[in-house]
């Protein structure tokens, strides 16, 4: 039996993870980084397009501040979100890009004079003021009031990836990589580590720690049709799951790219309709305008996406043999600034499409992007239901994006809350309550349990393909969990998935290595993966109303009072094909921005009964308050500051906001 | 060839097998016969290939975009990467072969990250700060708009391997650096965060398993999936790290 022992054991050698690691070594603290790929493949990379902070460099982004930015990011969630969280993020942006501006990011930046852009479709030239020249660039973004996103150029992710690999590589925290973890270690109550498959030689190994963090980012491969990287199935979030302690929020809240490209479904960043592209239909018709005539092209995501599908649905859409998509037109922002700003759009036209977006159009059309759901934790990042186990990223519902995400707030969020949880761990493992006796026993137990699970697939009787099985759950995700929802169709994949969850009790393999052996992956990952399924379709199914991306057709209207609380779903017993659903009501007397529209998308909603009394209250307050400042009032509000570690507290710099004392 | 009923190529898809873990594996080339499909890349006929062929078949994708650098292999002799590569560019027959020099894993998986992760610590591939504490309330130190582009094109490296795949030198000097690790030099000696000068680059960089190692073959710079520009970067460095051994 081997066992490796270490302080904080992270799940996920992506962004959040990585910074994780990198705030607990600081902290003093032994890490070890689990990670299936090397972590500088992590799907972190991916993130083209940019990261949200408002910093209000740019012209375009004058008065931006962190109001802004938590009403818009508020509103992107509809009101899914858990507001105090959504306060420590925008808070916190600023500060964590510029930490990295100073880890050695190469974010673009502002030049100042005049420059030519695209908006609504029209040339404008708009003037950079002198004081913000070099400094970091800001540029737009979906459902966003100011011009915020920081971006590299489009390579966001990867610059930042690459930046912060390099930096845990300097801080000397081992990464383990080619490794799995399929169980976590514990006691129904504690979380002492996870049981880790080595991908290369099949050894299972106990990791056993003090804390555990699942940073492993999101499920988009329950899907047929999807931009995630092939690693992205969700299994660290599924082992969670499967302690039947620890708890998932809001799984049915999936986003839906507008622009992928069709049909291969690899993203174009939203940066191409930041920077100016439009949407046309198979007509040639800028139709976004008609539906959105505020936001248009830039309306949040979940509206954008089923805006497209709902006008492809009309027969509008271009056909092809693969089926009918729409076309993304970036041909007005001249080949300059597509071969420098938007190079990686560039390249895929090229290599997957042989398509020149600077002379022609691209077919896209929407597809699964990111997963809102995640392994429920407290602002802390910790898990409530299991002590030790903690959890950031994608991979969690902290719960910063409620209903959907706003474009930028991803890698955002993964450098933000990894700094913050890091923080937090690290807090944990320093409180003495928290010094654990080693359970060798719990151990011992839990690896034999999973070779024995492993030897049943190897050399038990089983006749289901797994890869058959995998096939079968994407499509029915796509097909009938997708962007347009409804209770039969939606009745209907919760029993086929449950069939095919039975089915997957039965995989037999071709292949029977006990090294490296992908069929062996596949298979011990779709059994958990349908778990992950079930609780979307499930969630889906029950929730009768229509939030953010979560759109059913049945119940067309958000309806804040019945359904203004998070799904929480657990997995109490390995016999079961469904999850146990509970619900966590979110508290509108306590929220600073009330429920109301979002300034797009459908008008009407059913208003919870304490909504119109808070709205009084917060107008009474304002009145009452008249003439403090923005931090007084955003206090009296609705307080949350107490809830940062104290070093991530305080006012943020702008070129409008000086704050005392010199540099 | 072209199936007669669907008008579609029969690829003949040739891998290079070898199991290193496995008892009894030897290597050996297995040719796998496909029906071409529209828009086909080489990440969707090597996944149907396993998934209804050969289900012990291994090979390395990640984003399956071109970004994440994982699925470097020889293809027809050349490094590049198969995720992007159309089937309908090559001819019926290509053959398939893992990258040569790393770790061998299975098949077409190859050891890139521990490769690199030593490159990195040997060459401190990570900004060396002048002052490690920052005052994260304050605005960021400004930098040139196009010294911040400068940086990034090299910063664009996705760590794939291919050039390190295509070096002469490396085959001879197992330790040599490659393009890719002098390129991050060439990365870090740009930029004015990283304290380090050419006295300092040149104690990681200034022998034979560094620039001086390089006999300007320059297949790095012909098989760059990113065409960074690594032949001037790398004649470039050769320079400056001569200047500081004269001294």
């Amino acid at each position: 039996m081997k066992i490796i022992y270490t302080d904080i054991l992270v799940i996920g050698g992506g962004l959040a993870g990585l910074r994780i690691g990198i705030g607990a070594k600081r902290r003093g603290h032994d890490v070890i980084i689990l990670s299936l790929v090397p972590p500088k493949r992590s799907h972190s990379c991916a993130a083209q397009g940019g990261m949200q902070a408002s910093l209000a460099n740019v012209i375009k982004g004058q008065g931006d501040n962190e109001d802004v930015h938590f009403e818009d990011t508020v509103r992107g969630s509809d009101w899914g979100a858990d507001q105090q969280v959504v306060r420590m993020f925008v808070n916190s942006a600023p500060k964590a890009v510029r930490e990295l501006a100073a880890w050695g990011v190469p974010w673009s930046r502002v030049r100042k004079g005049d420059r030519d852009v695209i908006i609504n479709g029209q040339k404008v030239t708009i003037t950079e003021r002198d004081e913000a020249h070099g400094l970091l660039a800001q540029r737009d973004f979906g459902g966003t009031k100011k011009w915020r996103t920081c971006y590299v150029s489009d390579g966001t992710g990867h610059a930042m990836l690459y930046t912060m690999s390099d930096q845990a590589i300097a801080d000397g925290i081992p990464v383990h990589e080619r490794t799995e973890a399929i169980a976590l270690i514990h006691d129904g109550g504690r979380c002492f580590g996870a049981v880790v498959r080595d991908l290369i030689s099949g050894q299972l190994i106990a990791y056993v720690a003090k804390a555990t963090a699942i940073t492993a980012g999101g499920a988009g491969r329950l899907y047929r049709v999807t931009t995630n990287g092939v690693i992205s199935e969700g299994i660290p979030t599924a082992i969670a799951l499967e302690t039947g302690v620890a708890v998932l929020g809001n799984m049915e809240a999936v986003q839906f790219h507008p622009t992928p490209i069709f049909p291969a479904g690899i993203l174009l960043t939203e940066g191409a309709r930041g920077d100016g592209g439009l949407l046309r239909d198979g007509d040639g018709h800028r139709f976004m305008p008609d539906y959105e005539p505020e936001k248009k092209e830039l309306a949040s995501r979940d509206v954008v996406s089923r805006r497209m599908e709902e006008h492809i649905a009309k027969g509008k859409g271009a056909k092809s043999r693969f089926g009918d998509h729409l076309w993304l037109d970036i041909t007005l922002l001249g080949e300059h600034h597509i071969k420098h700003n938007l190079r990686e759009v560039y390249e895929i036209c090229h290599y997957f499409l042989g398509v020149d977006p600077v002379k022609e159009w691209v077919p896209v059309r929407p597809a699964q992007h990111y997963t809102m759901g995640g392994v429920r934790t407290d602002h802390t990042g910790e898990s409530p239901t299991l002590k030790g186990l903690f959890s950031a990223g994608e991979a969690a519902c902290w719960d910063m994006h409620g209903f959907n995400r706003l474009g930028g707030n991803s890698v955002a969020e993964t450098v933000v809350a990894g700094m913050i949880v890091a923080e937090f761990i690290a807090d944990f493992c320093e409180r003495s309550e928290n010094n654990t006796s080693i359970p060798i026993g719990l151990i011992h137990e839990t690896l034999q349990r999973e070779q024995a699970k492993l030897d049943m697939l190897i050399d038990g009787r089983g006749t289901e393909n797994a890869a058959l099985l995998m096939a079968e759950m994407q499509h029915i995700m796509t097909a009938q969990v997708g962007i347009f929802r409804s209770g039969g169709r939606l009745e209907e994949a919760v029993g086929e998935l449950q069939k095919l969850l039975l089915r997957s009790r039965n995989i037999g393999l071709r292949y029977q290595a006990r090294g490296a052996n992908p069929e062996l992956v596949t298979a011990y990952r779709v059994q958990k993966m349908l778990k992950l399924a079930l609780c979307v379709a499930y969630g889906a199914l029950e929730r009768t109303e229509s939030r953010g991306a979560h759109f059913r057709e049945d119940f067309p209207r958000r309806n804040d009072a019945q359904w203004l609380k998070r799904t929480l779903a657990t997995w109490k017993s390995e016999a079961d094909t469904l999850p146990s659903l509970s619900y966590e009501q979110l508290d509108v007397k306590r929220m600073e921005l009330p429920p109301g529209w979002r300034g797009y998308g459908a008008k009407d909603y059913i208003d919870h009964p304490d909504t119109a009394a808070r709205v009084a209250e917060i107008e009474e307050l304002k009145k009452q308050l008249n003439g403090v400042d923005r931090f007084t009032l955003q206090k009296k509000l609705m307080a949350y500051e107490e809830l940062l570690p104290e070093r991530f507290r305080g006012k943020n710099e702008r070129i409008d906001e000086m704050i005392e004392g010199a540099r | 060839m072209k199936d007669a009923a669907t008008n579609r190529r029969l690829l003949k898809i040739s891998v290079l097998r070898f199991n290193p873990q496995e008892s009894g594996s030897e290597p050996r080339m297995q040719t796998y016969e496909i029906e071409e499909a529209d828009g086909m890349t080489l990440f969707i006929a090597l996944n149907e290939i396993r998934e209804k062929q050969d289900p012990s078949l291994q090979f390395d994708f990640v984003c399956r975009a071109g970004i994440c650098g994982s699925c470097g292999m020889m293809i027809n002799g050349r490094p590049t990467l198969a995720c992007r590569t159309l089937t309908k560019n090559l001819e019926p027959e290509i053959s398939l072969a893992p990258l040569p020099v790393f770790e061998l894993i299975a098949d077409l998986s190859v050891n890139t990250g521990k490769w690199m992760r030593d490159m990195s610590e040997r060459l401190e591939t990570w900004v060396h700060m002048n002052n490690q504490e920052i005052e994260l309330k304050r605005l960021e130190e400004k930098m040139e708009p196009e010294l911040a582009e400068k940086i990034y094109e090299l910063d664009r490296c996705i760590e794939c391997g291919c050039c390190i795949a295509g070096c002469g030198t490396v085959r001879m000097r197992e330790d040599f650096v490659g393009a890719a690790g002098l390129n991050k030099i060439a990365r870090f000696r740009l930029d004015p965060r990283d304290r380090r000068d050419d006295e300092d680059f040149y104690e990681l960089i200034g022998d034979d398993n560094g620039v001086f190692g390089c006999m300007s073959l320059l297949g790095c710079h012909d098989v760059c999936p990113k065409n960074l520009p690594l032949s001037t970067q790398i004649a470039f460095l050769r320079r400056k790290m001569v200047a500081v051994g004269w001294k």
